[in-house]
């Protein structure tokens, strides 16, 4: 009973705040009509230079084929690679493609000849992409029997078949929005208890510690459903996107995984004296646990030790769950095993956040 | 000027004191250096891959055999049907498979890969890797050259955007959290009815933020270069100038911040929200600004930290000179202007 009225606090407290209301409505709102343009790693629109060193019929085919692609923009011609890096170092051009003298000549009587790219790999996996289209192109072009091999091997890609980004970052958006609203929110909560001074009134009441934090949670929770709500409707109406398999699923992981963020939210805010402090520490978790969390990379590619960190890292679990739930249309089964870490994290840090709150300070 | 310098000393205490956000001041930028530097890749390695094939003749082993030589590729499955591998890719078992026809070995084709599309980059990268290899494509016909990056690390293109992120968050977040905490505290009235102007006082605020802007700019350009063997291709002096003029126009927004926000709350949540999100989205830090849709690239074209990044990756990483980076400079010149004029016409020496 008490609990009922502490949560009603909580709410009236959240509601009578001038900004908060707005800040929770608008927040989901604006990141999905937003971010999903934005976190976009698409690589398209990639500037070539030529230099034609040859000026032959073949080099012109080749030129011609890159005009064609349309993954490449064609910046035109430069006479000397020197001027063409001058073009890279002035951000016209992204690559540079040299071919050689006699180039078509060599090729025609079997003489090894080499075409030289060069990318900006500042942005690596530009670079990288880049140059490897426009290596198929030129390999394409010159040597036929090699462009007939790679016509017999096919792609079927499965999931997303038109390589959309948005369906890889949609159900990861979900993920930051969890974590935002629901780390940052309680993060807040306490501390902002503290340094105005209610919270000792609140230590002199016999209510108990447990009905105390929970009260601290659950509107958080309800705020989650609110979230994990107009994010499904939003990604369904605006982009296409909707859920491949089932989405309690989607519910169920997301209520985990914002148990695990207000938990760790209440705990720095138990921990921590000034509302700097704690959005501080906050942010830096919050920070390292999405960057290893496999959310913008894959997590595979770490090195072993990082890739070790995961094991303890619910976003990562989460990600790659929600992933398998969302795009890949898994079921329960798919997923049992990250489900069951999320929850055991979750509770931990729940008895954690109950255990760190101290009513006698 | 004495009253000043002891403004400037009570200011420094403030910091100093909060020993854990210190440690968070220093230790942020050093994890994420260390995070961005070693573990963040989006090399192709360890990609887990299934055979299908009904018999394994020998060509098809040839195949199978170089694929497991390569870094790139882990064999952990051989199944009979596409339709196991679907299931296990889908299970999270496996990343790709790669399908053998059976007459595979007679007619020298058909190979099908069956990707995983979920992360869009990374499925082409992995076919383009997979063709690479089981054509055992010598590279003879192109030589392909990295200018400025050879390795392809993401730590090159990150340490500027860690520099404008990180600068923007300790000038403009905490001046403006310390503003509206003195304000919070009544601590500001205090201030206010002593005898050094207004004006001063909030200057004074500001110098620590800058002497700790500079030192964490240092550190960072230290450890890029010294642990993660970033090289500092372009000339020092404009790297700490064109900083200089970024830390300044973070101030000033920080400022303007404080003006506006009532308390603590709202100017944490205002930074952290509403500036930190944008900057980080939308400067280009980790998603390039010429993929987003048009209307975004305005939006993004009013943010600081875009032009920064900008300058500060042709400066340290391709190391042009600084008559190359004169637009970003201009532009960032200009916003601090504005923003430092708006800020101090708002600035009010009176307590509501």
């Amino acid at each position: 009973m008490t609990l009922r009225y502490l949560i009603q606090k909580e709410f009236l407290q959240i509601r009578r705040n001038a900004f908060l209301p707005r800040l929770i409505v608008m927040f989901p709102v604006l990141i999905m009509c937003v971010m999903p343009w934005v976190m976009n790693m698409e690589v398209k629109n990639i500037r070539v230079d030529v230099v034609d060193n040859d000026r032959s019929t073949l080099s012109g085919q080749l030129v011609h084929s890159i005009e064609a692609s349309k993954y490449f923009i064609f910046n035109g011609q430069q006479s000397t690679y020197q001027a063409a890096l001058k073009d890279i170092e002035h951000s016209k051009a992204d690559v540079v493609l040299v071919i050689p003298q006699n180039y078509s000549r060599d090729l025609a009587i079997g003489r090894q000849s080499q075409v030289l790219i060069a990318a900006n790999a500042v942005n690596g996996t530009k670079g990288a992409m880049g140059s490897t289209y426009l290596s198929q192109i030129v390999t394409g072009n010159t040597k036929p029997d090699a462009a007939a091999i790679q016509s017999k091997i096919s792609t079927l890609v499965l999931y997303n078949k038109h390589l959309n980004y948005k369906v890889f970052m949609i159900p990861a958006l979900l993920a930051v929005l969890m974590m935002l609203m629901c780390g940052f929110l309680p993060a807040l909560n306490i501390v902002g208890e503290k340094e105005t001074g209610t919270i000792e009134q609140i230590n002199v009441t016999p209510v108990s510690k447990w009905s105390f934090i929970l009260a601290k949670l659950i509107p958080y929770w309800i705020i989650a459903i609110f979230a994990v709500t107009v994010c499904i409707l939003l990604s369904w109406a605006v982009y296409g996107i909707t859920c491949q398999g089932n989405l309690l699923l989607v519910y169920l992981l997301a209520m985990l995984l914002a148990l695990f963020f207000s938990s760790l939210g209440l705990i720095i805010s138990n921990y921590s004296d000034t509302m700097q402090q704690a959005i501080f520490v906050m942010w830096f978790f919050i920070v390292c646990m999405l960057l290893l969390s496999g959310l913008f990379t894959p997590t595979r590619s770490m090195p072993s030790l990082a890739y070790a960190t995961t094991y303890i890292n619910p976003m990562s679990y989460f990600i790659d769950a929600i992933r398998t739930v969302f795009v890949r249309g898994g079921d329960f089964h798919s997923i049992a095993h990250q489900v069951l870490a999320l929850l055991v994290i979750s509770s931990i840090m729940g008895v954690w956040a109950v255990v760190s709150y101290r009513k006698n300070q | 000027m004495k009253q000043f310098i002891s403004f400037v000393i009570k200011e420094s205490h403030h910091i100093l004191r909060d020993k854990r956000t210190m440690l968070i001041l220093f230790g942020m930028p050093t994890v994420m250096m260390l995070i961005f530097g070693f573990a963040i890749t989006t090399d192709v390695k360890n990609v887990r891959t299934i055979v299908v094939t009904s018999q394994m003749d020998y060509e098809t082993q040839v195949s199978v055999n170089r694929l497991a030589a390569s870094d790139y590729f882990t064999i952990t499955a051989t199944v009979s049907t596409p339709k196991e591998a679907e299931r296990l890719i889908r299970n999270q078992k496996a990343d790709m498979a790669v399908v053998f026809s059976q007459d595979y070995a007679s007619k020298k084709n058909a190979i099908l890969f069956v990707i995983d599309g979920a992360d869009p980059n990374m499925a082409q990268q992995w076919t383009n890797y997979a063709i690479g290899v089981i054509n055992n494509m010598q590279g003879s016909l192109v030589n392909t050259k990295m200018l400025y990056n050879p390795q392809m690390k993401s730590v090159y293109n990150f340490v500027p955007a860690i520099m404008g992120m990180l600068l923007m968050l300790i000038c403009a977040m905490m001046t403006s959290i310390s503003i509206v905490r003195e304000k919070e505290r009544g601590t500001m009235e205090v201030l206010l009815v002593s005898p050094i102007r207004p004006l001063m006082i909030i200057v004074a605020k500001a110098v620590p933020y800058l002497v700790l802007a500079f030192v964490i700019l240092i550190v960072i350009l230290l450890m890029a270069h010294y642990v993660l063997g970033v090289p500092l291709a372009g000339s020092i002096f404009w790297i700490v100038a064109v900083s200089t003029i970024y830390i300044l126009l973070a101030l000033s927004l920080g400022l303007l911040i404080s003006n506006i926000a009532k308390n603590q709350l709202v100017a944490l949540l205002a930074s952290a929200m509403l500036l930190l999100m944008p900057i980080v989205m939308l400067s280009g830090m980790m998603f390039p600004v010429e993929s987003m849709p048009t209307v975004l690239q305005w939006v993004s074209a009013v943010i600081p930290p875009r032009y920064y990044i900008e300058a500060m990756r042709k400066l340290m990483i391709m190391g042009v000179s600084i008559n190359d980076v004169m637009r970003e400079v201009g532009i960032l010149i200009a916003m601090t202007i504005v923003l430092l004029t708006i800020a101090l016409k708002k600035f009010n020496t009176r307590l509501e």
